[in-house]
């Protein structure tokens, strides 16, 4: 008789815990994004992390893949499709629950390079006239708002993101970041990536 | 192009690049009996159109002339000087006076205002070109990021403009003028970062004037700074930001 309450408190809590996780499952707009940036939204290349991604950053990439601003090859090849038919409304949700989620650090960059990619991050090229990326993304590269968290983020994403600048892609969005990247040199871009990849 | 002339004929970065219509190029200014700067005019015209920056750059202006350090400054400090709101916020310059601007940049460098960043930028930085970067952002007036609560406006326009006499706050337009435009070494105020503002008020004590053997300017502002509560901070510092 006494172990009926328990038995039904935990039923009770396990269904609910399922209920949560099965409407969170049960969303397409959500299944829709994670067959390629994983099910656990920690990014499987090319398709980045979004787990714990500034839900504001996410928001104005949906809509930048929506007006093509984001031109790039893959950006063109998925997720101007993906992103063009989203409600306001659903952009939102979706930018809440993925910036919602515990992010793994891809830690897979060239460890030899971290060094320099920290010094560039921390402390900018004055010579090179390279800003400090930390005055914008933050002393543990986590972000804010509009700013996107950068560290943890896979290399190749992360070095691809900073050679398309370079390469004229995304020259429509906002400064600063078109003119920023594009002075920033092979080695210094691979630095940084294996630096960033590394970051918690 | 006078200025795009030598890098791109020492730096070794260019001859690393694509070679798409090179030899052709140097063929032709042999034929020609062209000097070395149409040869590096043409090159640099073949380079950009390959859309190859990435190979180049640092290599194509002059990395210590005014318009790639006027680039530098405006990569964090917007196109306008207007200011940013990175993760920390990023002042505004424009119309800022030139003598504190200047002023700036040497305590920075002197660690009377501790600040990393800063201190390696205005390092690489000579008098001459610290004067004409600060004349420039003089010249700018683009319109006020804002973005401060507004109902926090009318006390801040009080306090600017009658101090806290309970506090012994003298008016702070007494020194800063009427319209927070500053004079000298004393900055304007008009149109600069809320969040900045607060940031600088509230830790005058540990971000001005740290270097007892050398003191400053700033410490006129420390008692003022001091005595200000945490809401008459963010008052007067709404009020300047929609200031124009």
């Amino acid at each position: 008789m006494r172990y009926i309450p328990l038995k039904t408190a935990a039923l009770a809590i396990v269904s609910i815990a399922a209920s949560v996780l099965l409407a969170h499952a049960e969303s397409l707009a959500i299944r829709n994004c994670t067959w390629c940036h994983g099910s656990s939204a920690q990014g499987y290349t090319p398709a980045p992390r979004l787990a714990g991604q500034r839900a504001l950053y996410m928001e104005n990439q949906l809509v930048s893949f929506r007006t093509h601003v984001r031109n790039n090859p893959f950006s063109k090849q998925y997720m101007w499709g993906a992103a063009g038919s989203l409600s306001p409304q659903t952009v939102r949700d979706l930018a809440t629950y993925f910036s919602s989620l515990p992010a793994d650090a891809a830690n897979d960059g060239d460890r030899e390079l971290a060094a320099f990619g920290r010094t560039i991050y921390q402390q900018g090229l004055p010579d090179a006239n390279i800003a400090a990326c930390v005055a914008c993304h933050g002393p543990n590269a986590e972000g804010v708002a509009e700013i996107p968290r950068l560290g943890g983020l896979a290399y190749t994403y992360l070095k691809r993101r900073l050679q398309q600048w370079g390469e004229g892609y995304h020259a429509t969005a906002r400064p600063p970041m078109p003119r920023i990247a594009s002075k920033l040199s092979r080695d210094q871009i691979e630095a940084l990536a294996s630096y960033l990849s590394f970051v918690k | 192009m006078v200025g795009i002339m030598k890098p791109m004929k020492s730096h070794p970065s260019v001859h690393a690049g694509p070679t798409c219509g090179r030899g052709r190029a140097r063929r032709m200014m042999r034929w020609a009996g062209l000097q070395l700067p149409l040869q590096a005019a043409l090159l640099a015209l073949i380079f950009s159109a390959t859309g190859r920056a990435d190979s180049l750059d640092g290599s194509l202006a002059p990395r210590g002339g005014f318009e790639a350090k006027l680039q530098y400054c405006q990569d964090c400090h917007g196109p306008s000087g207007q200011g940013y709101r990175g993760f920390y916020p990023i002042p505004r310059l424009a119309g800022q006076q030139t003598q504190y601007i200047e002023n700036q940049l040497r305590a920075f460098v002197e660690r009377r205002r501790p600040n990393a960043i800063m201190a390696n930028v205005a390092h690489v930085l000579s008098p001459a070109m610290i004067n004409a970067l600060a004349t420039h952002f003089r010249s700018l007036n683009p319109a006020p990021l804002g973005g401060a609560p507004r109902q926090l406006v009318a006390a801040g326009r009080q306090i600017f403009e009658g101090g806290v006499p309970d506090a012994n706050v003298a008016a702070c337009a007494a020194c800063h003028g009427p319209d927070a435009t500053g004079r000298d070494q004393i900055p304007r105020l008009a149109g600069q970062l809320y969040p900045y503002l607060v940031k600088e008020l509230t830790n005058w004590g540990k971000e001005r004037g740290q270097l007892p053997a050398h003191p400053d300017t700033s410490f006129i502002m420390a008692p003022v700074a001091h005595s200000l509560t945490k809401s008459e901070v963010e008052a007067v510092a709404a009020y300047l930001s929609y200031l124009k």
